[in-house]
């Protein structure tokens, strides 16, 4: 062991490509099922947009619990808390967001995303310091007191906008489809896919480039030593729970903008699809998070068009089928 | 003190409060032969039961599973389902326990096997997962389940409301079917508890809570602990689903809000909460504080509400609105957790915990 000469480089890590290709590989084999290319690419573009969305939304719950091994159960609330404050932006600015200009179009949509991932960040800080911080590593009472906080959250949205659906309109100028050849595809999911795929990169350049980032990972590896290395791991932590209400915030805009109307229920509805999500990835891991949203969205799109009785259980047959491949999902990223 | 498994109240005024609610149930239908008043005691009765089992998974091996109620309802929707095809008969009845507690047992056997083995918050969210998909399920399949509306269905003759059994001019009330199917919802309740604490207080009940404490050292003692909290899953589940039974009996009537909501898991939690993790009694004391605060409490929440709503008082009339019950459950909830985690018996129990 000790005349190993120290000059070597050390292994590079394993890397782990097989979950990688299976959203390709799923792609593939359900062209000959669809039957036409065109209906595929549809289908293949409805799939990624809404993949891209569920993984906005994921990939603060995964991160939370990677870091802080804190399963937060009210992650929905931030969701359509998210989306509740995007409708305060969305609803007297009507005018322009119905105006044929994509200049005061975007002069709603930016300000109502960013107000909306704001008010979940501080959310997030609320939470974090009332809720969770007094039950740090007991699994069962975070379990318990985040559901609880999901219940109050939810409840709230009702008192204080009631229990209506409310409207919440796509902006004029992102109506409409670009046709390429054959295929259309809807303006507002190219905008999802290209704000998704902004943030899976913007999360794995801060995680792999930064100090940061670095602490984050080392944090999920082994907090103690962090600490010991005169860290301040809880401050970390809270920033990391922030910026997943945020996410989930801005997650909770777009879904809202997708299904062009927003209600507190999709609290509850989202947090069972996120939670298969980041089961499927692998708990805490970001790019596991990443391919099971695809997949989760690849089933439901081609599952909802080939059988559509199956739609209701394809999520749960996919969640099956991953973990008997893989136990603790697609990548397992803690030892816990 | 056999018929209690060894595991008496252990405070005298536990004892007390459990003696009252018992005495309280025997006597509901005399007391009070209102309708409500017996609604009201029944609840108790089936909660006791769900709770006491949903206690097995959550006080006794610390596993938090959001798919009790899809246990409840799939007894509920078994019963429901053989009475609405077969006919009101006896054999109805019996086709609905033979195929649905089996079921709901399977399907804990199948959760349990997968996700127990990892890790128990994977349970959790598997759980959640699969109660949603059921839910959506049996609202779905409306053939079978009757969808939304769910499905009404008649008893057989001896427990139909209409059944006069003793007349009143003998004792001074009647006895009728619904006098009887009240106490044979009460006297399952019973049985399913005392059988409930026997468990509890079993070797292999020990062995739960080792696990809970501590699972690796209950590991290396030599116990499988993933066949000891996948059999307290079944159990769990095969309780629940003998609850659901009695619901269904007791309602005729079953749909997705009465047996499947997810509010109606909530409501559990907060029970098993309030009346104490890992006490069997818990289950009793809390169940009987939350039902009779869900049917009380929400009239007087209703008069705050439009109190307020005149007094011109703003955001009041709607967070005091009786249908934001939620919210102050949830409050409760996390209170509850946070400041008296151990429940009102645990609160009773402890001065003489700490003596002894």
């Amino acid at each position: 062991m000790s005349d190993t000469a120290t000059s070597d480089a050390l292994p590079k890590p394993k890397r782990d490509l097989l979950p990688v290709l299976l959203p390709a590989a799923f792609a593939l084999l359900m062209l000959p099922l669809v039957g036409s290319a065109s209906s595929w690419a549809t289908l293949l573009a409805a799939s990624l947009a809404m993949g891209m969305m569920i993984f906005i939304m994921a990939s603060g719950l995964t991160l939370v619990f990677g870091l802080m091994d804190v399963l937060n159960f009210g992650h929905g609330a931030f969701i359509a808390v998210g989306a509740y404050i995007a409708t305060l932006v969305f609803l007297p600015l009507a005018g322009w967001s119905q105006a044929d200009s994509l200049l005061t179009n975007l002069a709603v949509l930016v300000p109502a995303a960013v107000l909306a991932m704001g008010v979940t960040a501080l959310l997030g800080l609320f939470v974090e310091r009332v809720l969770i911080l007094p039950v740090y590593g007991q699994h069962l009472k975070q379990i318990l007191m985040t559901t609880g906080g999901l219940i109050v959250a939810e409840q709230t949205l009702y008192a204080l906008w009631g229990p209506q659906i409310i409207p919440m309109p796509l902006p004029a100028s992102l109506r409409g489809s670009f046709i390429f050849g054959e295929v259309a595809v809807a303006k507002y999911r190219l905008l999802a896919m290209l704000v998704g795929l902004a943030v899976f990169i913007a999360i794995q350049l801060v995680l792999n480039r930064t100090k940061i980032g670095l602490l984050i990972r080392a944090g999920v590896e082994n907090r103690e030593m962090v600490e010991a290395l005169g860290y301040r791991i809880r401050r970390l932590f809270l920033g990391v729970f922030m910026v997943g209400a945020a996410l989930a915030g801005l997650g909770g805009v777009m879904w809202g903008l997708y299904r062009e109307q927003v209600h507190a229920s999709i609290g509850d509805e989202l947090t069972v699809l996120v939670f298969i999500v980041v089961i499927i990835g692998g708990l805490g891991s970001v790019g596991g998070c990443f391919i099971g949203a695809l997949l989760v969205a690849m089933v439901a799109n081609f599952g909802g068009f080939l059988v559509p009785k199956l739609a209701l259980v394809s999520n749960i047959l996919l969640m099956v089928a991953i973990l008997m491949w893989r136990p603790r999902g697609l990548y397992a990223v803690t030892s816990r | 003190m056999m018929i209690l498994s060894g595991d008496p109240p252990r405070s005298r005024l536990l004892a007390v409060l459990l003696i009252v609610i018992v005495a309280m149930l025997v006597l509901t239908p005399w007391l009070f032969p209102g309708a409500k008043a017996m609604n009201v005691a029944v609840k108790i009765c089936i909660f006791a039961v769900l709770v006491a089992s949903y206690d097995l998974l959550l006080g006794y091996t610390g596993t938090v599973s959001f798919a009790h109620t899809m246990f409840y309802g799939i007894g509920s929707y078994a019963v429901a389902i053989a009475l609405y095809a077969m006919g009101p008969s006896w054999a109805a009845i019996g086709t609905g326990i033979v195929v649905g507690l089996p079921m709901a047992m399977l399907l804990a056997l199948a959760i349990g096997l997968f996700s127990l083995r990892v890790a128990a918050i994977f349970f959790a969210m598997i759980t959640l997962a699969v109660a949603s998909a059921f839910q959506v399920l049996a609202s779905q399949m409306s053939w079978l389940t009757g969808g939304e509306d769910g499905r009404t269905f008649r008893l057989p003759e001896l427990l139909r409301p209409g059944t006069v059994l003793i007349d009143k001019s003998a004792f001074g009330f009647e006895i009728n079917g619904r006098t009887l199917t009240y106490y044979l919802v009460f006297v399952v309740s019973a049985l399913l508890i005392l059988a409930l604490l026997r468990v509890v207080n079993s070797p292999f009940g020990r062995v739960l809570q080792a696990i809970r404490e501590n699972p690796f050292r209950a590991e290396a003692l030599g116990y499988r602990t993933v066949f000891h909290l996948t059999y307290a899953n079944c159990i769990a589940a095969t309780v629940a689903a003998c609850a659901g039974v009695l619901n269904a009996l007791w309602l005729r009537y079953v749909g997705p809000d009465t047996s499947l909501a997810f509010s109606i898991m909530l409501d559990i939690l907060l029970m098993v909460v309030i009346g104490g993790m890992g006490t069997i009694y818990g289950a009793i004391i809390g169940a009987g504080i939350f039902i009779i605060a869900q049917n009380y409490l929400q009239t007087l929440m209703g008069a705050a509400s439009s109190a307020a709503a005149d007094a011109g008082l703003p955001l009041l009339p709607g967070l005091l609105h009786p249908d934001r019950w939620l919210l102050w459950l949830g409050l409760l909830f996390i209170a509850s957790v946070y400041f008296f985690p151990t429940g009102v018996v645990g609160r009773l129990r402890r001065p003489k915990a700490g003596a002894a």
